[in-house]
C-alpha cells in the first residue's frame, strides 16, 4: 500500500511564517541528539538557578557590608587590579616579541606561555612554592639578602594570580598583534619614528580595544583565582584572603555570606561576558 | 660621486628565484617615473630605497649620504634615511586625525608637540586640506587621503620622496584632478622624486625621465616622450598601443623576425632595429591594392576585433602581425568577420626605425 500522493499534509503555522520570510526550512534536531543537548544545557544552568534562588536577597547588603566579607571583597579588587597592571607591563611585550619577532624555540616558548591555562591551577602554586618559597629556587636568595619573605603576603596573591592570568592576556594581545597589519609600522618608520616610538604611537593605539579586552579578561580571571592563590598565599583575612578562598570558608560557618560573595562574584562574570561578547564570537585572540 | 647631491641607485636584490638589478640617478628636483608590469621588483626597489629591504648588492647613496653598502657594511635603518614614502594603500594611521597624521614625521624625529602640530599645519594649509585637519582618515575620499599622504610624507622634509603607484587606487574621475595636484606638488619639491606606476599616463604627466623595469631588469630609459614613441619592449608597446617589431634593416627593407618585410623612409637604417607602427595607419582592404602610394602591402586574416572608445581594434595575422584601427563603419561596409582575409598596406614614412636598445647598455648613469 502506498499513501495517495494528491494529498499534502497541511503546513503549520511556524513553517508557513518562515516560508513567508523566505528562510531556510528550519532543521529538525534528532531525538538522540536534542536529549543529551538539553542535559547539557540544564546540567549547566541549574546551579547557577539554584545559586540565584537560594541567595539572601534581604539579607545581601548587611552580608556585604559584614567585615570579613568586605575585607575580602577589597583584597580581591585591588589585587586582580595590579594583576592586570603587572600583566600588561610584562605581557604585552612578550606577547609584541612572539608576534613580531622570529627566534629558535618560539613554538616551546608559546607552549610554555599556554600553560598555564591547562595546569591545575593548585600546581602552579606549589610550583610558586618550590621558586618563592622560604627556601625556594629564588626564594632563599630573597630571604637570604633583603630577609624578605613572599609566601602568605598580598604580594603572593598577586603572583599566583598573574601566573594564571598571564597567558589570557599575552594570547589576545598577540592575537591582536598578528591581525594588526604591519603596514602602518613600516609607514611610521619611513617618516622617522625608531622602533619604540613606533610601539608606543603605532602598534599599541592601533591593538587598544583588543588590549582592553586582554586586560578585561586577565582581570576576571585574577578575580576568580582559587587554587593557586590558596596554596602559595594561604587565607588570613585582610591580608591574603581573596574573595573565592573567602567563599570556600564561609560556607562551612555562614553559608549566607557565601552565598552573597558567589552572587557578586557570578554578577562580575556576566557583566564581562556581556562587554565581551562580539570580542569574544569575533574570535579575536580567545 | 659620493658628494654629488640626488640619488645614486646601482643595486641589486636577490630574493629566491628573482633578481633585481638596476642602475640608475636622480637629481635633486627631477622626477624619475619608474614604468614596469606587476611582478618586474617595482615595489622591491622602493622598499629597498625606503630601507624596508635590505640590499643583496651594492650601494644607495642621496645626497651624498650612503644609505646601504652591501661592501662598505653600511645601512642605515628606515628611520635615520630621509627619505619620504607614499603608499599605494596610504597608510594613514586610523588612530590619529589628518593633523596629526602630518605631524607624526616632525614629532618622531624630536619637535616638541606644539612645534610638530604647526609645522603640520603648514602643510596640511600649502596642499589646501586646512579645512580637513580634524577629520579621521576614515573619513577621507580616496583623493583627500592622497594629499594627506603626500603631506604626511613631505613634512619629514625628506631629500627622496617615492610615491607607489600614487593614482591607482583612485576613480578615473579623480584620477585626473589629482595627477594635475600631484604634477604641481612635485614641481614645487626641490628634492629627488621616485615614482612608480604602470600606467605610461603617468609617466607622461608627472615625470621627467622614464625608467622601465621588466623582470627585475632595465629595459629602456628616456624621456616619457621617447618611451611612448620608441618603446624598447612589447610591454611598453602594448601599452601605448603601437605595433613593435625587431628585425634586421638594410637598404631600406627590414626583414622582421617575426617574419615579413617592410619597406622604411630611413635608407641609412642598418643592423638590429625596432620598427614601431601606430595601429591607425594601417589600411586595411578586402582587395589587394593596387596603383597605391603604400610601399607596404600583405595579405593577413582577421583573428579579433576589440572595441576602443570610437574605434575597433582589428587583431589581424600576418606575416607581420599587426594591429590596425578602423572606425566600426569600415568594420560594417567591408563585412569584417573574424578569419575574413584582408589586405594590409602602410606607408613606408609611417614605419618608425630606430636602433634596439642602445640606450639600455649605456648602462649606470647613462643619462643625467
Amino acid at each position: 500500500m502506498t499513501p495517495p500522493l494528491s494529498r499534502a499534509d497541511p503546513l503549520s503555522g511556524a513553517a508557513r511564517r518562515r516560508r513567508d520570510r523566505g528562510d531556510a526550512p528550519a532543521t529538525r534536531p534528532p531525538v538522540p541528539l536534542l536529549v543529551p543537548a538539553v542535559i547539557a544545557l540544564a546540567f549547566l544552568v541549574v546551579p547557577l538557578v539554584g545559586l540565584v534562588v537560594r541567595a539572601p536577597w534581604g539579607q545581601l547588603w548587611p552580608q556585604l557590608r559584614s567585615p570579613g566579607v568586605t575585607q575580602a571583597l577589597v583584597l580581591s579588587l585591588w589585587t586582580s587590579t595590579v594583576t592586570t597592571g603587572v600583566c600588561v607591563v610584562v605581557g604585552l611585550p612578550l606577547a609584541w616579541v612572539l608576534a613580531r619577532t622570529r627566534f629558535p624555540g618560539q613554538r616551546v616558548v608559546r607552549a610554555l606561555v599556554l600553560l598555564p591555562l591547562v595546569l591545575p591551577p593548585v600546581v602552579g602554586g606549589v610550583a610558586l612554592l618550590t621558586a618563592f618559597g622560604r627556601s625556594g629556587l629564588v626564594g632563599q636568595w630573597l630571604n637570604s639578602w633583603f630577609g624578605y619573605e613572599i609566601p602568605f603576603t598580598p604580594a603572593a596573591v598577586v603572583m599566583a594570580q598573574t601566573f594564571v592570568a598571564l597567558p589570557f592576556l599575552v594570547i589576545t594581545a598577540e592575537g591582536a598583534l598578528r591581525t594588526a597589519r604591519g603596514g602602518y609600522e613600516e609607514a611610521a618608520a619611513t617618516l622617522g619614528a625608531r622602533p619604540m616610538t613606533v610601539f608606543a604611537r603605532v602598534t599599541v593605539p592601533l591593538i587598544a580595544p583588543s588590549l582592553a579586552a586582554g586586560a578585561v579578561l586577565c582581570w576576571a580571571r585574577a578575580l576568580g583565582e582559587f587554587g593557586a592563590t590558596i596554596t602559595f598565599a594561604g587565607s588570613f583575612p585582610g591580608r591574603t584572603e581573596t574573595m573565592p578562598v573567602a567563599v570556600y570558608y564561609a560556607l562551612e560557618s555562614s553559608p549566607d555570606a557565601a552565598l552573597a560573595l558567589s552572587l557578586v562574584l557570578l554578577a562580575v562574570s556576566v557583566t564581562v561576558l556581556v562587554a565581551l561578547r562580539e570580542r569574544w564570537l569575533l574570535g579575536t585572540g580567545l | 660621486m659620493t658628494s654629488r647631491p640626488g640619488l645614486a641607485v646601482d643595486a641589486s636584490v636577490t630574493r629566491g628565484q628573482f633578481r633585481l638589478d638596476v642602475a640608475f640617478q636622480v637629481q635633486p628636483g627631477q622626477v624619475l617615473a619608474v614604468l614596469g608590469p606587476n611582478g618586474a621588483g617595482k615595489s622591491t626597489l622602493l622598499r629597498t630605497l625606503a630601507g624596508l629591504t635590505p640590499l643583496s648588492g651594492g650601494r644607495l647613496c642621496l645626497d651624498g649620504v650612503v644609505l646601504d653598502d652591501v661592501a662598505g657594511e653600511v645601512y642605515l635603518e628606515p628611520a635615520r634615511r630621509k627619505v619620504g614614502l607614499v603608499f599605494q594603500d596610504y597608510r594613514l594611521f586610523p588612530h590619529l586625525n589628518v593633523r596629526d597624521n602630518v605631524a607624526f614625521g616632525p614629532r618622531a624625529t624630536g619637535a616638541s608637540r606644539a612645534a610638530a602640530r604647526a609645522r603640520a599645519q603648514g602643510w596640511l594649509e600649502r596642499l589646501d586640506l586646512g579645512e580637513l585637519a580634524q577629520r579621521r582618515p576614515a573619513q577621507l575620499s580616496g583623493g583627500q587621503a592622497q594629499r594627506v599622504a603626500l603631506a604626511r610624507a613631505l613634512a619629514s622634509e625628506p631629500g627622496l620622496l617615492l610615491l607607489d603607484e600614487p593614482l591607482a587606487a583612485l576613480d578615473a574621475r579623480t584620477r585626473l584632478d589629482v595627477q594635475d595636484e600631484l604634477r604641481s606638488h612635485l614641481a614645487a619639491f626641490a628634492g629627488a622624486t621616485l615614482l612608480v606606476t604602470h600606467d605610461p599616463l603617468d609617466a607622461l604627466v608627472l615625470a621627467d625621465q622614464v625608467l622601465v623595469l621588466e623582470d627585475g631588469g632595465v629595459v629602456q630609459v628616456g624621456t616619457p616622450e621617447e618611451v611612448v614613441r620608441r618603446p624598447n619592449t612589447h610591454y611598453v608597446a602594448r601599452l601605448v598601443g603601437l605595433n613593435l617589431y625587431t628585425g634586421q634593416a638594410d637598404a631600406g627593407r627590414v626583414r622582421l623576425d617575426g617574419g615579413g618585410e617592410l619597406v622604411v623612409a630611413d635608407a641609412a637604417a642598418r643592423g638590429r632595429v625596432r620598427v614601431a607602427l601606430r595601429p591607425s595607419a594601417v589600411v586595411v582592404a578586402t582587395q589587394p591594392p593596387h596603383a597605391t602610394s603604400a610601399r607596404n602591402a600583405w595579405a593577413g586574416h582577421l583573428v579579433g576585433m576589440t572595441r576602443l572608445a570610437d574605434r575597433v581594434r582589428l587583431e589581424l595575422a600576418g606575416p607581420p602581425d599587426v594591429l590596425a584601427d578602423v572606425t566600426p563603419a569600415a568594420v560594417a561596409e567591408l563585412g569584417l568577420r573574424p578569419g575574413a582575409p584582408v589586405w594590409l598596406s602602410v606607408k613606408a614614412t609611417e614605419v618608425d626605425v630606430y636602433a634596439s636598445g642602445s640606450d639600455v647598455e649605456a648602462g649606470p648613469g647613462g643619462y643625467s
